[in-house]
């Protein structure tokens, strides 16, 4: 009999790297290992600050350091072009509690994974999928939803579950063994983590329940404060690394600014400039800032004094602030001891 | 001494995964025998190319630092 090929989705996270032993080592499959990646996974995002682990070094990325300890490759797959921000703008299926529409981002990764299975003459698409997991998206009639809208009736499988779901294509054809599949279910990671030892897999990150900027509350509120303030449902690209950094305020519904913690964050605004203006306080070390729009004169002030409320020279009577924007430059000069309280209201 | 260099893949200004997916491409472009340069200046590629070479069975010569820029050296040894 012929061995079956597998294409498998892999976070390099517990679930994901047991269903590609599974699919590997207990069904015999030839197995590609793909990571989509999506621009907001937190992890990638405190990476890219340089921000290290206890040991002061920086995490190899989770699905290459699972291929590491498997021996595969795991090919990376960047997807966070304008088809998938869209998705996540407009999503069929609505959000989860903050701006997480998991079922439509899980269908638009499996009709790409659909379309490389084709390309490559696959017999069926894996996951790490464990049934009623998640809330939203690991629900059994959910589960059947992505499998429908991604045009992968039958050639889905969730080893970790399968024993609980209806069987797949190559599970009738007898091209792999269901006696070989699990019936895991829920939350508990008990059963994955016996798994793992049985398969002798002694490393792998802990079940951090999920990663995703878009699950973040406060990441939420900025992300959605851009929706609601264009005429059109639509995110850049170039906004997603920003909506990650730095404090943001909305001073008016056409002006944002976007202020500066740290000097990782400092490198990170300077890369995304373009169109905006650069703003930081003159004489004294502080933030930088970016702003979004055209502001009016007494918004400037405002931006100008918030600014110098975060920076070395706060308690100063006068500050020097510098605007630029595309070779232009502009200095005011403001108090920066502005309330707290008077900041708040602008706060995303 | 630096070793010998069939392609040169510069990867500066990108973060990672894009130093990766550029690195796999140019591996399945070039085939066993031949010695990738890596330029990149994402500080991530000192985590993630050790764990790549890792997985796909290629060989890390060495990593060095120039400035911000990280020069990675990798011998190609797994069959695309």
């Amino acid at each position: 009999m012929r061995k079956p090929k597998a294409l498998g989705l892999v976070s390099g996270g517990l679930d994901s790297t047991l269903a590609l032993l599974i699919v590997r080592d207990l069904l015999g499959c030839e197995v590609r290992a793909i990571h989509f990646y999506t621009g907001f996974c937190i992890t990638e995002s405190q990476r890219r600050r340089g921000i290290a682990g206890k040991d002061g070094k920086v995490k190899p990325n989770e699905a290459l350091a699972a291929g590491a300890r498997l021996g595969i490759e795991v090919e990376m797959i960047d997807i966070s072009d304008q088809g998938y921000l869209d998705v996540i703008a407009n999503p069929k299926y609505g959000y989860g509690a903050n701006a997480n529409p998991c079922i439509d981002c899980r269908i638009d990764m499996f009709v790409r994974a659909r379309q490389i299975l084709e390309e490559w003459g696959g017999d069926f698409v894996f996951t790490g999928e464990v049934l009623g997991q998640r809330p939203k998206s690991q629900r059994r009639s959910t589960l059947w939803v992505i499998e429908r809208d991604s045009g992968l009736q039958g050639r889905l499988l969730r080893p970790l579950s399968a024993k609980l779901l209806p069987p797949t294509q190559a599970e009738i054809e007898g091209l792999i063994d269901r006696e070989k599949l699990f019936a895991i279910s829920g939350r508990s990671r008990k059963e994955q983590m016996a798994l793992a030892e049985k398969f002798g897999l002694t490393e792998y990150p802990q079940p951090a329940g999920g990663c995703c900027y878009l699950t973040d509350e406060a990441f939420a509120r900025k992300f959605f404060d851009i929706l609601d303030h264009r005429p059109e449902r639509r995110i850049e690209r170039d906004e997603i690394p920003l909506l990650a950094t730095g404090r943001h305020f909305r001073i008016s519904p056409a002006v944002k600014l976007i202020v500066s913690r740290t000097e990782g964050e400092n490198f990170q605004l300077r890369r995304y400039t373009d169109g905006r203006y650069l703003v930081q306080a003159r004489d004294v070390p502080g933030p930088l800032a970016l702003v979004e729009g055209e502001p009016t004169w007494e918004e400037m002030v405002l931006i100008s004094r918030i600014v110098g409320r975060y920076g070395k020279g706060r308690d100063r009577a006068k500050l020097v602030v510098v605007w630029e924007k595309e070779g232009g430059k502009d200095e005011l000069v403001i108090d920066p001891r502005i309330e707290d309280s008077a900041i708040d209201e602008y706060r995303i | 001494m630096r070793p010998h260099v069939d392609r040169v893949v510069d990867t500066s200004g990108t973060y990672c995964p894009v130093p990766i997916i550029e690195t796999a491409k140019a591996a399945r472009e070039e085939g066993p025998g031949k010695t990738l340069l890596v330029i990149a200046t994402d500080p991530g590629i000192e985590a993630d190319l050790p764990v790549w070479c890792q997985g796909t069975k290629n060989e890390l010569l060495g990593i060095e630092r120039e400035g911000g820029r990280y020069l990675c050296y990798v011998r190609l040894v797994a069959k695309p």
